[in-house]
């Protein structure tokens, strides 16, 4: 089994409670069913869409990072999978796709040491 | 909270089995403090803005927010309920899980597993019977001391040591584990029925005894009615809880005083309950196996439906009886076998049936076997003997209600000056 990073990006934030609680709903369910099937390392969390980009070790600090929305990156997850197909497979189940955002499927780097 | 707020109290109960579910049963003395501060909460908001419309739905809900708010904190720091996992400690599903675990039917489950939970063998019966009363109803150890009249201290630390028990026994009960469930049913029952009898022939005050029963009935419906803990036992032991508590009512005479069966006013029974009792014993009707509580909810049915002492089937439920000693023998229940035989058979067949039992030591120690004798003595005119019998119950009577009412009893048959040449 390797690990593979998933990176949530975009997808539009939920219209009224009522679809807040579906879509809480869908998640909840989607992180089951990984529990359930063993492949969770890390449900990992959410992001604020906002914080600050550090760009030297001098101090130099700016806001951001302000990406397009559909390009920022919302939340991290953590799988285990037998290979990249298969976490691609996993991930096609996310309800993100529902508000139409993305994954990207990243495999952690074995360093071999 | 206090005594003005005893109808919030199950509340308590349903928010600490929904709070435990959540943190995990490690965490009992965390969810207690969570329900604690909710209900200082709701007494510091609700005296200036008044009492909301729907108090039990501002509880939970306070409950709930501030389940998420320790789990928000304390994620780093503590476990919670271990099959629930990383789901609490990721906002991705966090909220969405405690709703879904704050659910009514959750918090039912919840009530049921806190229920099996506290009866863990490890716990002896009185105290698991405690454990349900101060997790599942809410009260307080004042109250329960008084309810098992014992000192408060005392129960206090009986109680510590009985969480400390449940927070290291590893997972909660699972209601799901069917052998399991089989395995701690009689426990459950034997401890409702204790809170039952407690409330029922008790010495504490009378609001913490109806209390108890209340809680008694509260708790043996939530078993019955759940999908789980219903099953022909449950509901033929709901049934038998409903017919004892109809007769309550009937129990005490307008002075507070214990009055016999006999001497009940049946139309103060709670017919009601009585009806509830009925539908809850034609649902036992299922199934192969007749369980003691078939048994003894059947011969209460019987009492209850006799609009007078004199209608009593006897006949019916000698029957009923004999088959009870023959699946749960017990000197009561024997007693009760050769009393209803000479209900039956009349007095010399009573005294009869009661003297084949009376080698039982226990029985020479329970009152109502000297008075059983002695009213059968009586009805045959054998004064002497009746007063030797009724002077006993006294002797061995165990409240001063019964001590009141068998002494009522020992006065009626001794001779006062104008009746002695009789």
């Amino acid at each position: 089994m390797s690990e593979y990073l998933f990176l949530y990006r975009g997808g539009k934030q939920p219209e009224d409670p009522a679809e807040g609680q579906k879509v809480m709903q869908n998640w909840v369910d989607w992180m089951k069913s990984l529990t359930s099937s063993g492949n969770l390392k890390d449900p990992g969390q959410p992001l604020e869409p906002a914080g600050k980009v550090v760009r030297n070790g001098k101090g130099t600090i700016t806001d951001g990072p302000y990406a397009e929305a559909k390009d920022l990156v919302g939340g991290f997850t953590l799988v285990e999978a037998a290979n990249l197909d298969e976490a691609c497979r996993l991930a096609s189940g996310c309800p993100i796709f529902d508000a139409g955002g993305t994954i990207e499927v990243r495999p952690i780097l074995n360093m071999g040491m | 909270m206090t005594s003005g707020d005893l109808q919030y109290r199950s509340e308590a109960g349903r928010m600490v089995a929904a709070l435990t579910r959540v943190f995990g049963i490690h965490n009992l003395a965390l969810a207690e403090d969570v329900v604690h501060d909710a209900f200082c909460r709701a007494l510091e908001t609700w005296k200036y803005h008044g009492v909301p419309e729907n108090p039990r739905a501002w509880l939970m809900r306070v409950a709930r927010n501030r389940a998420l708010d320790v789990l928000r904190r304390e994620r780093t720091a503590r476990a919670f309920a271990p099959d629930l996992g990383r789901l609490l400690h990721t906002e991705w599903t966090v909220s969405g899980v405690v709703a879904e675990l704050f659910d009514d039917t959750a918090i039912a489950d919840d009530q049921l597993r806190m229920m099996f939970s506290c009866c863990h063998p490890k716990l002896p019966q009185a105290t698991q019977a405690m454990l349900i009363l101060q997790l599942l109803c809410g009260l307080g150890t004042r109250e329960i001391s008084a309810g098992f009249v014992s000192e408060r201290g005392a129960v206090e630390r009986r109680l510590s040591r009985a969480k400390r028990t449940l927070a290291q026994s590893g997972p909660m009960f699972d209601i799901a584990d069917r052998d399991d469930f089989a395995r701690r049913l009689p426990a459950v029952l034997d401890a409702i029925y204790l809170l039952f009898n407690e409330g029922y022939h008790g010495t504490s005050d009378r609001v913490v005894r109806s209390e108890l029963c209340n809680e008694a009935l509260r708790l043996a419906r939530l078993l019955a009615e759940h999908p789980t803990g219903g099953s022909p036992e449950t509901r033929a032991f709901c049934a038998l809880v409903c017919l004892h508590a109809a007769r309550i009512p009937g129990r005490l005479d307008g002075d507070g005083h214990l009055v016999s069966l006999r001497e009940h006013d049946r139309t103060r029974w709670n017919g009601e309950l009585v009806r509830e009792g009925q539908r809850w014993l034609e649902r036992s009707a299922c199934g192969t196996n007749i369980s003691r509580y078939h048994l003894e909810a059947a011969i209460a049915w019987h009492h209850a439906v006799a609009a007078r002492f004199e209608d009593t089937d006897w006949a019916a439920i000698g029957g009923l009886y004999d088959a009870l000693m023959r699946i749960a023998p017990s000197p009561v229940v024997a007693l009760n076998r050769a009393i209803a035989v000479g209900q039956r058979d009349g007095p010399r067949a009573g005294i009869a049936a009661i003297e084949a039992i009376a080698g039982d030591e226990r029985l020479q120690r329970y009152p109502f076997y000297h008075a059983a004798l002695g009213e059968f003595y009586l009805d045959v005119c054998s004064g002497d003997r009746a007063r030797r019998h009724f002077a006993g119950a006294v002797e061995f009577a165990r409240t001063p209600q019964e001590r009141d009412r068998l002494q009522c009893r020992l006065d009626a048959c001794t001779p006062q000056p104008e009746a002695s040449a009789s």
